[in-house]
């Protein structure tokens, strides 16, 4: 049987106004297990709270209940107290008499009367207190960031910044991510490679950070501040560490035929390549699929031109395991494959393109050395048409196209519209929109010069349809302002194609047991307030994984959660919440319910052996919960039809005390 | 002789981060409402089992009102849309048995909602005392 | 009648017990009566040659079963299963209740099962025995000279007049063929309360609830429930008990067990079929299944290995807890 104190405060007036608290004190006197009650004016101040030590000690208690004000005010305040006379915190128990009685009450019967009622149901919880004490766990100080793009990039400078050491793992040969396709930049038009590349070589001479490249994370053990991860380097067929990035094997490699993913297909690279001049790391990598002497054994030709002799037909996958405190998950976007989009004509006409595509083009180092030329005839374009919002906002279309709208086309269009403009002020320009969204810093100012200053003929309508026809494109249209429709012979077309979450995030949260939503964006902690950390603590969401995001964005995100990830690794320990789930192995029937309500990932089954009443032994399947991860929700308490998952401090025995306590 | 005023029992369960102090602003600004509501705190509105309140209803609660955060709001992201799809059942299989369903209710309350949790209440309070006393769900032994 | 042969059935199942493919089978004999048809294990041939039975009273579902017999025995069980069977043995298998490679699972066709109480109503107590045969049932009393025959179709179960599925969702081997998932009015019924006053529909539950003797038996048979321990044996859960002191307990016994089930129970009628009070607690059950395919969109239990519970799961944009009685003016 506990021994309890009960300390009814005043709050000055506060609560004494409305409240009689020397009949809640005398009445709570006589509550079972209540073996010292009294009143006090302030029992938050000094005075008050030694008479709370004093009391404890003079009267061996063994919990207290506090009457006084919200537990959200100065819970914190009489937990310490407790402490400090020796009691566990967690004996402690409020009453919530001011906010929610005497403030709200005027006459002193009835608030009394509802206070001793609070008082009652706290003595009825605090008997089924028990001490807990918050978990530790220790935090190995280092980063994971998946994904090298310029999310990837940002975010492990300012983590390696901070002195920790990152390790980066980017799947492609080269990090740079989708950055280091495009062009020029909105709103301040300058040009991607100059403000990316110093970052991509920043990054690979910080000697706090390890970029793995050609790589992927394949597995995902442990939880905050202890993660254990393995990363699969995939063979390239070329040692790395000995390799100059000199390029003789480019030159050299008979396999020319191979449509290059850096420039979407637009042009051809060899079996061996070095994705763009600035690759880092500027190593080769084979590509197994196109190589004659990974396939048939015939060639080698690569291996007798490199002097370095970093060629390596033998090369195998590697896995590394690698321990991890913290976790960033940058993974980009793509966009969406136009092959559902037949009206558009994209797979039956060259001269239709995307815009990713468009960057290509007018990039000096793309397919045509920066100069804007039809791809199916190398002909200057004299009439483009731009198609905003293909596959973005999609209602009617869900099927096939997205509902959200994908944020960074309209501000990209209007750059390539004013940049065709400005380098060829010949081109007539068309931009067909459902609506221009430019909100950001000199966004709008910069849609309008395109307007204003270079002619882009804005439409606000959609494109009906796209028909080759000869060397034209037909375009059919609607003006939904000026109610007509349109026909118009373009050379080329230029769809501003809906971005979606890189298909690698969707394997990788069920990895990371990270939440996502229905169009695989990884979901944050709190939409509002905790935007770049994931549910799944230790997680981390940097750039489009979340959500699209134009660069501005991306960069402060990706700074954001380094600073969050700064945060956790200068931990030395974690100390945990301690009123937290816990399962009682005997009674859990390993169904799983609990685990797929539980937004943190924190519970994990195994199989345990269990020695039965009749002295057999079984392995039952049960379920453990992390306290590390989990928060104390207790949505898995409601789960659990056997009720063998119960939440600490807020267990059902004693919330259903205090329902007795109040109803009785 | 006297009859006694109808007092009915109200048992109100409010999740930590916005209910809970979505009452305790209304506290902070003196707004009333009756004393027959008594809080009882959890930290999420996922933490209640349709068993609560069905026990508050057999020792002779004669209303039981769950308050959490707006949906999207949850301080653990999901609990209340959890919370929303079980109280809309259990809710559902009490008017099935013939139980007023004006007993029960689910309301989002955000922490800067102290109006609106005093608006609640009163309205809650109201409701069931219209309803008069809970005699389907009572457990007689439970009554004074 | 059945269209597979009881033979065909003990020929298969002593197969495989001399091929040692498997080491014991589950199937159903003969209790007291010629009605009482229990679940048994069967582990020599000679035991199935002369005990089991298939025939028009094989209602039991074996899902269950399965749970505590693969933990007790060595090697594979053969169990053959009804359609409404798989759903349950499926569910079970969402639940990690027992090892699907313990199992050798036979799917058999089923034409419906019958009601003994619906053949008591017809012919009376005393029932001697019962021989199934083509379409109609040969009842023998002990108070009739001759056997009364009552046609099957008119004596079947309440939840077979009402079949969801003729479909095995689950099987390592079919005999007979399997069927179609069906139209099935089984929420007629709740409906018909819905449509009632709330005081016609606590009338109407006071009367049936009220007959509880919280005997436990919908629980025990329960493929749902198959807890380690129920929180109604448990003395830590606070609302342990036995027998229902008074009415409202038993109202909290079932409200709790059938939404411990919602989202679970594949609606396989076991519960009404044991309850000796003849309770429709299906009833309670159906509720929980018909609000969860109006609210949140059909779902059917066990239909597929893996699938989210809709308890276990949400939306977005779910109905709120006032919106439930939209457009409902009763």
């Amino acid at each position: 049987m506990q021994r309890i104190g009960v300390f009814v405060c005043w709050c000055g007036s506060n609560i004494a106004g409305t409240v009689d608290v020397q009949a809640v004190s005398d009445a709570l006197k006589n509550e079972p297990g209540v073996v010292f009650s009294t009143n006090y004016q302030y029992m938050c101040s000094q005075a008050g709270q030694d008479l709370i030590v004093d009391a404890v000690r003079e009267h061996n208690l063994t919990g207290l209940v506090i009457c006084s004000c919200s537990p959200r005010m100065h819970e914190a305040t009489f937990r310490k107290t407790a402490q400090k006379a020796g009691l566990n915190p967690y004996m402690v128990e409020i009453a919530n008499i001011r906010e929610q009685c005497s403030w709200v009450h005027k006459e002193m019967e009835i608030g009394t009367e509802k206070a001793i009622i609070l008082g009652k149901a706290a003595i009825a919880k605090v008997h089924l207190n028990a001490p807990l004490t918050p978990g530790e766990s220790p935090v190995t100080k280092r980063a994971l960031v998946i994904g090298g793009g310029i999310a990837g990039i940002q975010t492990a400078l300012d983590i390696a910044d901070a002195g920790f050491k990152v390790d980066i793992v980017e799947k492609l040969p080269t990090i740079g991510g989708k950055m280091a396709q495009l062009d020029k930049t909105f709103p301040t038009l300058d040009c991607a490679a100059c403000i990316l590349t110093p970052k991509m070589v920043d990054v690979a001479q910080n000697e706090n950070v390890r970029i793995f490249s050609y790589s992927e994370v394949t597995e995902v053990k442990g939880f905050v501040g202890n993660f254990d991860v393995t990363i699969k380097k995939n063979a390239r067929y070329v040692k790395e560490d000995i390799c100059t990035g000199c390029g003789a094997c480019v030159d050299k490699c008979p396999m020319k035929k191979n449509p290059n993913e850096f420039n979407l297909g637009m042009d051809n690279r060899p079996a061996i390549y070095i994705p763009f001049a600035q690759a880092v790391p500027k190593v080769a990598t084979i590509d197994p699929n196109a190589c004659n002497m990974l396939k048939n054994g015939k060639c080698g030709l690569c291996a007798r031109v490199c002097t370095a002799g970093a060629i390596d037909y033998t090369q195998k996958d590697e896995y590394i395991e690698e321990k991890y405190g913290a976790i960033v998950v940058a993974t980009g976007y793509n966009p969406i494959s136009m092959d559902k989009f037949d009206e558009f004509a994209y797979n039956q006409s060259k001269d239709v393109i995307t815009s990713l595509e468009f960057e290509r083009l007018t990039n000096a180092a793309g397919p045509t050395a920066g100069k804007l030329l039809r791809p199916s005839d190398g002909k200057h374009p004299e009439k483009i048409v731009f198609v905003q919002c293909v596959g973005s906002r999609c209602d009617a279309c869900a099927e096939k196209g997205k509902e959200y709208c994908s944020k960074i086309c309209c501000m990209y269009t209007a750059k390539h519209a004013m940049l065709t403009r400005d380098k060829y002020p010949d081109t007539e320009v068309y931009v067909f929109y459902i609506d221009v969204r430019t909100p950001g810093k000199n966004f709008d100012e910069f849609y309008r010069r395109a307007v204003e200053e270079y002619g882009v003929h804005y439409i606000k309508g959609m494109v009906g349809k796209v028909t080759p026809e000869g060397d034209k494109l037909i375009v059919q249209a609607s003006d939904l302002l000026a109610d007509k429709q349109l026909k118009i012979d373009a050379d080329l077309v230029v769809l501003a194609a809906a971005i979606e979450p890189d298909k690698s995030a969707r394997p990788l949260a069920t990895m990371l047991t990270a939440s996502m939503d229905t169009n695989d964006f990884f979901t944050e902690a709190h939409p509002k307030l905790r935007p770049v950390e994931s549910p799944t603590a230790g997680v981390f969401l940097s750039g489009c994984c979340q959500g699209p995001k134009d660069i501005p964005e991306t960069v402060s995100q990706a700074s954001a959660a380094a600073a969050k990830v700064i945060g956790l690794l200068v931990k030395d320990k974690l100390t945990g919440n301690p009123c937290i789930a816990s399962s009682n192995e005997l009674m859990c029937n390993g169904c799983s319910s609990c685990e797929r309500v539980c937004p943190y990932g924190a519970i994990t089954y195994v199989d345990k052996e269990f020695r039965m009443p009749d002295r057999t032994t079984r392995m039952r399947r049960v379920a453990q919960v992390n306290p590390a991860v989990c928060q104390g929700c207790g949505a898995c308490t409601v789960a659990c039809p056997s009720g063998a998952m119960d939440l600490r401090g807020f267990s059902s025995s004693q919330i259903m005390a205090e329902v007795d306590a109040i109803c009785k | 002789m006297q009859v006694k005023e109808y007092k009915p029992l109200i048992v109100a369960f409010c999740c930590n981060w916005c209910s809970y102090a979505g009452a305790d602003l209304a506290g902070n600004n003196r707004l009333n409402y009756p004393a027959d509501v008594k809080i009882i705190r959890v930290p999420c509105s996922c933490r209640v089992n349709p068993m609560f309140i069905l026990r508050a209803f057999q020792r002779g609660a004669d209303g039981v009102i769950l308050c959490g955060c707006h949906p999207g709001d949850c301080h653990y992201t999901s609990g209340n849309y959890f919370t929303r799809r079980r109280m809309a059942l259990l809710f559902s299989m009490l008017d099935f048995l013939g139980i007023e369903r004006e007993r029960t209710r689910v309301e989002w309350v955000s922490a800067a909602e102290g109006a609106k949790f005093a608006a609640t209440m009163n309205d809650f309070v109201a409701t069931v005392t219209a309803l008069g006393e809970n005699k389907r769900l009572e457990d007689l032994r439970c009554k004074k | 009648m059945q269209k597979i042969s009881r033979e065909s059935l003990v020929e298969k199942a002593i197969a495989m017990l001399q091929a040692h493919e498997v080491s014991a089978v589950l199937g159903w004999k003969k209790g007291e009566f010629d009605y009482d048809i229990t679940p048994a294990l069967f582990t020599d041939a000679e035991d199935l040659q002369k005990n089991f039975v298939w025939n028009d009273f094989c209602g039991a579902n074996f899902s269950k079963y399965l749970v505590e017999k693969t933990r007790n025995i060595e090697g594979k069980i053969l169990t053959f299963l009804k359609p409404c069977d798989t759903y349950s043995f499926n569910q079970l298998l969402t639940e990690h209740r027992f090892d699907r490679e313990k199992v050798y699972a036979i799917g058999i066709p089923c034409e419906g099962m019958v009601d003994i109480k619906k053949i008591k109503d017809a012919c009376g107590e005393g029932i001697a025995s019962i021989a199934c045969e083509e379409d109609v049932l040969k009842v023998t009393t002990l108070y009739e000279d001759a056997p009364i025959a009552i046609e099957t179709e008119t004596v079947l179960a309440e939840r077979c007049l009402a079949c969801k599925s003729k479909k095995h969702v689950a099987y390592d081997e079919l005999l007979g063929e399997t069927g179609e998932v069906l139209e099935s009015n089984r929420f007629d019924e709740v409906e018909r309360l819905e449509a009632m006053t709330a005081d016609e529909r606590f009338a109407f539950w006071q009367n049936e609830l009220s007959r509880c003797i919280r005997c436990n038996a919908c629980r025990d048979v329960c493929p749902a429930c198959t807890c380690e321990k129920c929180v109604f044996d448990n003395p830590n859960s606070g609302v342990e008990n036995k027998a229902a002191a008074n009415s409202f307990e038993e109202k909290l016994f079932h409200i709790i067990r059938a939404f411990h089930v919602a989202g679970r129970c594949t609606d396989c009628g076991e519960c009404s079929r044991v309850c000796p009070q003849q309770i429709p607690l299906h009833l309670l059950n159906r509720k929980f299944i018909h609000d969860i395919d109006r609210f949140y969109g059909d779902y059917q239990a066990g239909a597929e290995v893996g699938s989210r519970a809709p308890l276990v799961d949400y939306t977005l944009d779910d109905l709120e807890a006032s919106e439930i009685f939209e457009g409902r003016d009763n």
